[in-house]
């Protein structure tokens, strides 16, 4: 496949691409209603490229993972952006289930290099065929056997700073997170003991053997997200954009048929104009149903929305009312 | 009636983009006040709760056999939270209204989790204090007032909460109101609005309520959307005027030689040609330029975080301050602080630990403790140590200088942590300067 087809910059399908949000490259020339000159994405902006730069300073050795999706997209523009015109200063992990969307892998393939980054997989295959965590069998979801192979990663290249891409508007425990959240020598998060962290004094001391997630975009919602990707035009894997696709529905949620998923016991599968909110394992990210091709129109879809981005596309959020705490206390992303 | 914001703006040509300002704000109270129903009734009213997360609070308030909907759950959200009916920790959660979106800090009213409540206050713009109207100011409260106040934070959106269960009495809000503003006055805070109200049932939240005709202010929500905006820090250097500053953080190597300086500005604005100092060095040179990934700038804007390219060759690294010549921060290693302390055990003369101010760490001694401010009196009381969630007043000294401004005239150089030496855990914050106080 032509990875080139794979993604998809937003200018390539904008219906309103002569809307310049800036001029002459400079943030000065916005006119803007209120006392101050910056608005809430320079804001979000300026904020998130403080933290990369406090925390590949103070760190010996940082790392971001990026899982393809539209927030670690935006993290991994953010990190150029940082440290233009120089190369991001760190390399760029891909914890892989095995579990892909093949546009999404070809999409990672070009963003890492067209930033000159340096790219490590860690997958999951790896640690199944180690014996580090039992096979939950070819078509049951990987996401939480991700954890052991993210933090033998941490490990293995002894990284003591990952950023991540989560935002605290996406679940109740990432609400509680700290933009720099501590991780003990087991990988752990403690949400009754995490440093006080005030002001901007990001402070990422950690002993060996320790480590830190940092959070840039933790302020963000979802519909940030895609005011920001519009503004840099950002180009992201093309499953984002409404497109047809055989699915069948498991759960109530529409997921993908691949070598993963495959219909039983009585399951129907149909096509449908789909797009998706959310990309990870493939056996239990859905789609949601969508004619939004555009990023303007998924911006509109965005603000109507009455089912949060998790709700509507992960299954593994669902086991129980803290799902997300249970899985990050143990060292999930 | 106040309009129902909903979403942020969907379609119109610029998809609400450069139109929406940001607040901050953060929660105070006492255990049981109500903040974190105030803030799910909030949620509630303005539809910024998406269906399936309604779902899930009804599911979990059944679980636990109350009788209705319990919209603290829409923050607590840690098991142990919901256990103990609890918050232990901030929670942050976004609203927006068409032309302005809000990050909440919702924190927690008990006082061993006072370093939570102060992480969240650092950065808000304004806080907004929940006190319940059968008991009055609580102490804790108060606390978290000064807290806030010592902060920075100078405006307060007062909720007299519970109205319904003193028949919505007047002279108990009346009580409050007066208690507040003496408070407020004492503390600088420049504005403060206070409002009866009950979260529960959302009266005076965001819908206007019949059960007090006596009162004529606004609703919660419009309090918040006529609040000061901008950005905690940015707001306060520009208006305190301590003049431009910019910590560096990292050097950046220009193709072709030079050196770009990376930070975040704050305090003032910078132009190309400005007179600036090296600082702690002292070294004066000027701006020749100043850059961001987007291309150069002539003037940058507080909030902004851009690099700097300098007219002379100087030996600049990070921790190093670059500050507008007029008005520059003082270089000194020895200064008074007003410090709260998060640890259990106290903190005396002669403790070692570790600072960062700015983007610099390094070693620091405690030469004297003066005394711990006391909530009620609002003075300081002579003391020599300080005890967990005290705020007290100390001269620290540091190994290398630091270019301090006192934290009323900036934020950011004049805000630090102190650092434990072994573990590495943030035990402090520190505010360069004594509490500062009216009369």
């Amino acid at each position: 496949m032509d990875s080139a087809a794979a993604f998809r910059s937003p200018q390539d399908n904008s219906t309103t691409s002569s809307v310049a949000v800036r001029s002459g490259g400079s943030v000065t020339a916005l006119v803007r209603p209120v006392e101050h000159p910056l608005g809430h994405l320079d804001l979000l902006e300026s904020l998130a490229i403080f933290i990369i730069r406090e925390v590949a300073a103070e760190s010996e050795r940082p790392v971001l993972l990026f899982s393809g999706g539209k927030d670690s997209a935006v993290l991994l523009h953010l990190a150029a952006k940082a440290f233009k015109p120089g190369k991001i200063p760190f390399p760029v992990l891909h914890v892989d289930t095995g579990h892909n969307f093949s546009e999404v892998l070809d999409y990672r393939d070009a963003q890492v290099e067209a930033e000159g980054a340096r790219l490590i997989v860690a997958k999951v295959q790896d640690s199944i065929d180690q014996g580090r965590v039992a096979d939950p069998g070819p078509v049951a979801s990987r996401n939480r056997l991700q954890t052991t192979t993210l933090l033998d990663a941490i490990n293995d290249h002894g990284f003591d700073a990952a950023f991540g891409g989560a935002r605290r508007d996406e679940d109740k425990a990432r609400a509680k997170e700290r933009v720099l959240s501590f991780r003990d020598s087991f990988g752990q998060w403690d949400p009754k003991a995490q440093r006080p962290e005030l002001w901007q004094l990001y402070q990422g001391s950690v002993r060996p053997g320790e480590h830190l997630r940092a959070f840039p975009l933790s302020d963000w919602t979802e519909l940030d997200i895609w005011q920001y990707i519009r503004r840099e035009r950002i180009a992201l894997p093309s499953i984002y954009y409404a497109h047809e696709r055989e699915v069948l529905e498991r759960d109530g949620m529409l997921l993908a048929i691949s070598e993963w998923v495959s219909p039983e016991g009585g399951e129907q599968v149909r096509k449908e104009t789909v797009r998706f909110r959310t990309v990870g394992d493939a056996t239990c990210t859905g789609a949601v149903q969508s004619s939004a091709d555009t990023v303007e129109e998924i911006i509109r879809e965005v603000s109507a929305s009455r089912i949060s981005e998790r709700g509507a596309t992960r299954a593994d959020d669902r086991f129980s009312e803290t799902a997300m705490e249970d899985r990050k206390r143990e060292g999930y992303f | 009636m106040t309009t129902l914001p909903g979403s942020p703006p969907a379609g119109g040509p610029e998809l609400g983009v450069d139109t929406m300002d940001l607040l901050r704000f953060a929660t105070i109270g006492s255990v049981d006040d109500g903040k974190s129903t105030l803030i799910g009734r909030l949620l509630f009213d303005t539809r910024q709760l998406f269906d399936d997360q309604l779902t899930a609070i009804e599911t979990a308030s059944e679980r636990r056999g109350l009788g209705e909907v319990d919209l603290s759950f829409v923050t607590d959200g840690l098991r142990a939270e919901r256990e103990q009916g609890i918050t232990i920790d901030v929670a942050y959660r976004y609203a927006a209204t068409p032309h302005r979106k809000f990050v909440i800090a919702d924190c927690p009213g008990h006082i061993q989790y006072t370093r939570n409540m102060a992480t969240g206050a650092s950065t808000a713009d304004l806080a907004l204090v929940l006190v319940d109207a059968t008991s009055g100011l609580r102490e804790q409260s108060r606390r978290h007032i000064c807290i806030a106040a010592l902060l920075g934070v100078d405006q307060l959106v007062v909720c007299a909460n519970k109205m319904d269960l003193v028949g919505w009495d007047r002279s108990a809000y009346q009580r409050i109101a007066d208690e507040m503003e003496s408070l407020a006055h004492r503390l600088g805070i420049s504005s403060c609005t206070v409002i009866p109200i009950a979260a529960l049932h959302g009266d005076n939240v965001v819908t206007r309520s019949d059960a007090a005709p006596w009162y004529d202010g606004p609703t919660v929500l419009d309090a918040l959307e006529s609040a000061r905006a901008g950005g905690w820090a940015a707001q306060h250097g520009v208006s305190q005027g301590s003049g431009a500053r910019l910590p560096v953080q990292w050097v950046l190597r220009q193709p072709g030689g030079g050196r770009g300086y990376a930070g975040m500005v704050n305090g003032g604005p910078f132009r190309v040609g400005d007179a600036v100092l090296v600082l702690p060095q002292g070294a004066r040179t000027t701006i020749r330029a100043i850059e961001t990934a987007d291309g150069s700038l002539q003037r940058a804007e507080v909030g902004l975080s851009v690099s700097i390219r300098l007219a002379d060759h100087l030996d600049v690294s990070r921790g190093d301050l670059i500050a507008a010549a007029e008005g520059a921060p003082k270089v000194t290693d020895t200064f008074e602080a007003t410090v709260c302390w998060f640890q259990d055990r106290p903190l005396t003369v002669g403790d070692r630990l570790r600072i960062k101010h700015t983007t610099r760490v390094t070693p620091v001694v405690v030469e004297k403790v003066t005394g711990i401010f006391d909530v009620n009196e609002l003075r300081v009381v002579d003391a020599t140590e300080l005890r967990e969630n005290d705020i007290g007043v100390v001269t620290l000294r540091t190994a290398t200088p630091l270019a301090v401004d006192p934290y009323e005239a900036d934020r950011i150089t004049g805000s630090f942590v102190l650092i434990d030496e072994l573990t590495f855990a943030t035990i402090a914050a520190g505010m360069v300067g004594p509490p500062r106080l009216h009369d």
